[in-house]
């Protein structure tokens, strides 16, 4: 259900999030203080590529992590295997990578005029 | 009834990080399509931000920020005990147990001759 190779794409995965995780929560508690809104998010992200790439590699990292992961309890707690394992977990991995990236590219680069 | 391996206190270790990996994984498409509407609708966006300064809304972002920081640290806890170094205690253990089989089994086998 799991090989050396999905085993350890979750480790690292998990490793490069620690540090972006960090980072989420800071800018969370930062950003939630007097209320949010569109314009606020926009002037912190917009045309920024450092946020882009912050959340960028977070989508990415998420991605993976979260398909694998939820492919070790569909397995253990619901005996799923197989082909139909793999297929929900690309199709995870993929459903997170494309709303993901639609979300970065949102607050970034889309409608900054570049 | 409880079962007793479940009241041991790494099992809750085990179940917070595995509980709070799954409920984050159901919450990211959610959390994507809002932020997405940023670019596609900022007015409905603006709507449900709005939403979110009620106070029970408040609650459940507490739940949010809760699960996602325990399931990291959760996971560090993991990774340090797959990857850090083991202390001199674990290093005697693990060695111990070697030996103690190796001497049952090599028990077995001098019988067995």
């Amino acid at each position: 259900m799991l090989n050396l190779h999905l085993y350890m794409a979750q480790r690292l995965t998990a490793l490069i999030m620690v540090p972006l995780t960090i980072g989420h929560l800071a800018v969370m508690i930062y950003a939630v203080q007097d209320g949010l809104s569109v314009a606020e998010i926009l002037a912190r992200t917009q045309g920024s590529l450092a946020w882009f790439l912050f959340y960028g590699s977070f989508v990415v990292a998420v991605s993976i992590h979260a398909a694998i992961g939820m492919r070790v309890i569909l397995f253990e707690w619901l005996g799923i295997k197989g082909a139909v394992l793999s297929a929900i977990s690309w199709g995870l991995c993929l459903l997170l990578l494309g709303l993901g990236a639609r979300a970065v590219w949102a607050v970034t680069f889309a409608g900054a005029g570049i | 009834m409880i079962r007793p391996h479940r009241s041991h206190a790494l099992w809750y270790a085990f179940i917070l990080h595995r509980v709070a990996g799954i409920a984050l994984a159901l919450f990211l498409p959610v959390h994507f399509y809002m932020l997405a509407l940023a670019l596609t609708d900022p007015a409905q966006l603006d709507g449900f931000l709005a939403f979110t300064d009620l106070f029970i809304v408040k609650c459940a972002e507490f739940g949010l920020v809760f699960l996602l920081a325990v399931h990291m640290f959760g996971g560090l806890r993991l990774m340090a005990l797959e990857f850090l170094p083991w202390s001199p205690r674990q290093k005697t253990f693990a060695a111990s147990a070697v030996a103690l089989a190796f001497f049952i089994s090599t028990s077995f086998f001098l019988q067995a001759m």
